[in-house]
This record gives C-alpha cells, sequence and structure tokens, in this order.
C-alpha cells in the first residue's frame, strides 16, 4: 500500500501529510522518484525533511530543517483554504463507495458504540485538497455500503455532488488497499475497481467491500514493490516497523 | 534611547497561578499543538479539585484524559480526541460512550477550533470559513452555521468566538512581565491567548527582558496580555519542548494500557498528580528522564536588527 501511494505523487507537488503510512508513502516517493516534493503537516511545518521517522504528526523533528515553520492558522487559513495543497491524505475506519469517511463514530453519534477521535484537520483536507488519496486496508467493516457518521466529505455525500455542495477540490480521486486500487468514475464519483495486485482476484476485492463493487471491464495489474523501494522501506525509512506491518 | 523602567513582575507558583486564575465553571484553555502542552498546570488544576470546567483545546490529549478521570470537566469543546501516535483517550471514551463521568462534548475540526479563536482574538462574533459542506460535523453541533457573504452571495460556514476565562501556555522562555518566545510549532496559541480573558504563560526559563529585546520575531504573546508567569522547567512533560527535550513516546504508549483500566488511571493520578505537591516532587518520581529525554542542541546562527 505504501509503495502504491508513494508512485502517486508527482515531483514538486506539495502534500499534506498524515501521520502513519501517508507519511511513509510521501518520505519514500522523496527517496525516490519525487525528491521535489514539498511536505506540509497540519502542525505547522512546511517543506519539512524529517530525519526521523515522526512518532505523532507534531514531531519535533519535523521542525528541524524545514523551510517554514507556522501557526495553525496560517496552515488552515493561507496553505488550505487559500488553495495551496494538492494532494492530501486520508484514512478512517469508515469508508464508503463514494469515499466519504467516517472517523468520528462507530454507531449513533449521541450513544456510540465506539467514539473515534473526530476529524483533526481531515474535514477541510477532503473539501480543500485539489486531489484527495485514501489508503485503507480492504474489509467489510470498513468499507460499508453506508458510512454511520460523514466527518469527511467524498464524491456524493448528503445527497449532493461536490460541485453541487460548491467544494474547491475534486476529492478522492484513489482507495488505495491492501489487494487492489479502487478509482472514482469521472461519470459519479463512485468507486470502481481499477487495478489488482500480483496474485489477487476480483473476488479478493468484492468480497470485502459492503456494497456490489463495480468492476471495470479492463483491470490493470500493480506492478510489484521495487527492491529498491523495499530496501529504502525497510532499512531506511521505518526500520524499526514502527508502521509497516504487512503494509 | 532610555531603558523603559522596570515593571512589576508577574512570576508566581503554578499553585497561586491556578488558584487566582482558574476557578470552578470556568472556561479553560491548556493549548500547544503535541508541543508545550502544559500537564503541570494541568496537574495542579486536578489537585486544587476544581470542578465543573469547560475546556477547550484542538487535541485533548494525555491532559485531558487525565483532567476528565479526575472529575474537572463538565465539557470538552476539541477537533480530535485522541492518543497522538498511538491510538485512543479511554478515559474520553468511557465518558462519552458510557457517560462515565457524564461529559458534554462540541465537537469542530482544527479548522473550526482554529477560526473559533480568530474571532475570540479579534473581538468579532464568528468567523467565516469555507468549510463542513457534506459533513455530518455541522448536523450535531448548532453552533457551526451558515453565513451569506454580503459581497458574492456565497453561503460560508461560520463558527462563534470563543472567549476563554483562561488560556495556559507553556513555552521555552519568557521575561518577568510575561514577554514570550516560543519557537518550533507555534499550534493555536497566539490566538487562544490574545482570545482569553486571562493568560497564564509557563516557562522552561526565566529571561532578562534584555534577552526578549534582542530577538523580538520571536516574541509570540506579548506581556500586555499575561496575568502569571510560572517557572516550570520540564513542565510540558510528557510533550515536549523544541531545544529543551523531546517527547517521552514511552509514557504515551504507556497511557493506552494504564487508560483502559479506571482503576491503574486512579491508581497513575494518586502517585503522580494527587500524591506530589508540585512539579519537582513529580520529577524526583521519574529518575533518568533529563537525561534520557534531553534535546540535542541544534542552534540558528540568529540575525542582524541593525539599521
Amino acid at each position: 500500500m505504501t509503495v502504491v501511494a508513494s508512485r502517486e505523487l508527482r515531483d514538486g507537488e506539495i502534500v499534506f501529510v498524515g501521520i502513519g503510512l501517508p507519511n511513509l508513502a510521501c518520505n519514500l516517493a522523496r527517496s525516490t522518484h519525487a525528491p521535489g516534493l514539498v511536505l506540509i503537516y497540519e502542525s505547522g511545518a512546511v517543506g519539512a525533511l524529517p530525519e526521523r521517522l515522526p512518532v505523532s504528526i507534531g514531531d519535533p523533528s519535523l521542525v528541524t530543517g524545514s523551510l517554514m515553520v507556522t501557526g495553525m492558522a496560517d496552515i488552515f487559513q493561507l496553505f488550505l483554504q487559500g488553495g495551496r495543497i494538492e494532494v492530501g491524505f486520508l484514512g478512517g475506519a469508515q469508508i464508503d463507495r463514494y469515499g466519504n469517511i467516517n472517523t468520528t463514530v462507530v454507531g449513533d453519534y449521541a450513544h456510540p458504540k465506539v467514539r473515534l477521535p473526530g476529524s483533526g484537520g481531515a474535514a477541510e483536507i477532503a473539501i480543500h485538497a485539489h486531489r484527495t488519496l485514501i489508503i485503507s486496508r480492504l474489509s467489510t467493516r470498513a468499507f460499508p455500503a453506508e458510512v454511520d457518521f460523514i466527518t469527511s466529505p467524498g464524491n456524493h455525500s448528503r445527497g449532493r455532488s461536490r460541485k453541487e455542495w460548491g467544494m474547491p477540490g475534486a476529492g478522492p480521486v484513489k482507495v488505495i488497499t491492501d489487494r487492489g486500487v479502487l478509482v472514482a468514475s469521472e461519470r459519479d464519483g463512485e468507486m470502481e475497481l481499477a487495478a489488482l495486485y500480483p496474485g489477487m482476484t476480483t473476488e479478493d476485492v468484492t468480497s470485502r467491500v459492503g456494497w456490489p463493487l463495480r468492476v471495470r471491464e479492463r483491470l490493470a495489474t500493480v506492478a510489484p514493490p521495487s527492491d529498491e523501494e523495499i530496501r529504502l522501506l525497510r532499512e531506511v525509512l521505518d526500520p524499526s516497523k514502527l508502521y509497516l506491518k504487512g503494509g | 534611547m532610555s531603558e523603559p523602567a522596570a515593571a512589576l513582575s508577574k512570576v508566581v507558583s503554578m499553585r497561586d497561578a491556578i488558584a487566582r486564575f482558574v476557578h470552578d465553571g470556568d472556561t479553560v484553555v491548556i493549548e500547544g499543538f503535541t508541543h508545550l502542552i502544559c500537564f503541570a498546570a494541568g496537574h495542579e488544576i486536578i489537585r486544587q479539585r476544581r470542578r465543573d470546567l469547560v475546556l477547550c483545546r484542538l487535541t485533548p490529549d494525555l491532559i485531558i484524559d487525565q483532567m476528565i478521570a479526575a472529575g474537572c470537566a463538565r465539557k470538552l469543546v476539541f477537533s480530535w480526541a485522541g492518543n497522538p501516535g498511538v491510538g485512543a483517550l479511554h478515559a474520553f471514551r468511557r465518558a462519552v460512550e458510557a457517560n462515565t463521568p457524564p461529559l458534554e462534548i462540541e465537537e469542530y475540526s482544527h479548522f473550526g477550533m482554529v477560526a473559533r479563536f480568530s474571532a475570540g482574538a479579534a473581538h468579532l462574533p464568528f468567523w467565516p470559513l469555507r468549510d463542513y459542506q457534506g459533513t455530518d460535523i455541522a448536523e450535531v453541533n448548532p453552533r457551526i452555521r451558515q453565513v451569506t457573504c454580503p459581497f458574492t452571495g456565497e453561503s460560508l460556514a461560520a463558527v462563534p468566538a470563543l472567549n476563554p476565562d483562561v488560556t495556559i501556555v507553556h513555552a521555552q522562555r519568557a521575561d518577568a512581565e510575561g514577554n514570550t518566545q516560543i519557537w518550533g510549532l507555534l499550534g493555536v496559541q497566539k490566538e487562544a491567548a490574545f482570545a482569553s480573558r486571562h493568560v497564564i504563560v509557563v516557562v522552561e526559563e526565566l529571561v532578562d527582558t534584555s534577552v526578549v529585546r534582542a530577538d523580538p520575531n520571536r516574541t509570540l504573546i506579548p506581556g500586555m496580555i499575561v496575568d502569571a508567569v510560572v517557572v516550570e522547567p520540564w513542565g510540558a512533560h510528557p510533550s515536549y519542548a523544541q531545544g529543551h527535550y523531546d517527547r517521552d513516546n514511552e509514557f504515551y504508549v504507556a497511557w493506552e494500557k494504564i487508560s483502559r483500566d479506571p482503576a491503574a488511571l486512579a491508581r497513575y493520578l494518586d502517585e503522580f498528580v494527587l500524591g506530589v505537591k508540585d512539579r519537582a516532587e513529580y520529577l524526583a518520581l521519574l529518575p533518568g528522564l533529563t537525561k534520557r529525554l534531553a534535546a540535542t542542541p541544534r542552534v540558528c546562527a540568529g540575525v542582524s536588527y541593525g539599521y
């Protein structure tokens, strides 16, 4: 997943980085095909070059050697709402067919079965980033037909399209999973299976999604990680396996 | 240029600062985004057994989990309630999922909270932002509303000003008057302090005003809005202070297990918060801490302010 996500990033792009696998993916891209990637963290670090794997989104290593450190009002008003962020990474406990994401509650909001952390900056990243990439392992629990709560809006939410809501960003263009890649339909924004990892079948993906998943006629096969990508991840970027657990 | 007359010192003990500026029922902010979270102040509020507080913070972090478990909070206003880089806040979860203890919540996204402090700081009744379209967040929070731009007709989200009774900011250094310098991640401390009726600054180091004047661009909070200055080295532990000490990630990981079990959490509060009289006694319970977490210096050269 990390390698596939890293390949989605183009050299020179401005990325709003989340912690965990997105952070690894961004740093892998920076070490391979996208040395000019600009990493922006919601904590205020712009153009960060973390020398260690940050353990939180506000890690002190994001500050040391970065291009700019600024307050969060600037990050949200000038960078994100100002339209400067090209790519945003999102993940969540539940993801639906339109890429709506729930990180707030499982069950009813007033009486939740499980209370999750909430939005953080995710709602506004989903609305403003020029495009977003979702990363998540596949399971019917994580991919229900409908999310219990929309924290971060996808391509169609609360009865309207992004265009009808007037959202500036293009929304989730891809969902990168551990078995294949879903791509948003240009027609209606619904996620469709577009590529499989080597050795995976269509059924491996569709059986782990809680709605009848659309499958494209021609499925691509995702190129396996190169020796160099594996070496960088295992030996340089996450040698203590803080985030890499078979991902 | 003549030196201005020395201002009255605002330096007080943590006990006196909390006794004087934090009262039952107050709206209290302890800000700092991962960086510079003033655990020392939170612990003193627990020791003084404040009740019915409205706690506002973007990321409640472990300190608010501890204050909820200690029974200080009536309500939490927030945007992300987790253990950063680790997982969940279990005292918070028990309060919301099982009502033990009862806790009212008012929830935004980070941008919404930042906007509330910005409005409060600028003395405006609300702050407009392009946010919340298509989400359920505004559906469950009636204080997130819509306004129409009088110039373009565009519909925008609006959040109300947040003006806390007191904001507590941890910082690397300040002078005795409260001119406060912070570097590293700045969070929303400036806006929170300007929005607040009272401000307590807690510092790693008390410096002479000449140190502040030598580098005025680094001042985040001016002394004129500060009520009290508390000198409390390592007061942000287990969070961190850039240039002074690293985050105690081992403790953040350990909190997962402690906070899962209400009895273990109560034992933690008994030993490390209620069982000590101040920060010095807390640090004495953690031998080797300063050596383990002390920052490796990376000193910046500075600039010329000459003209």
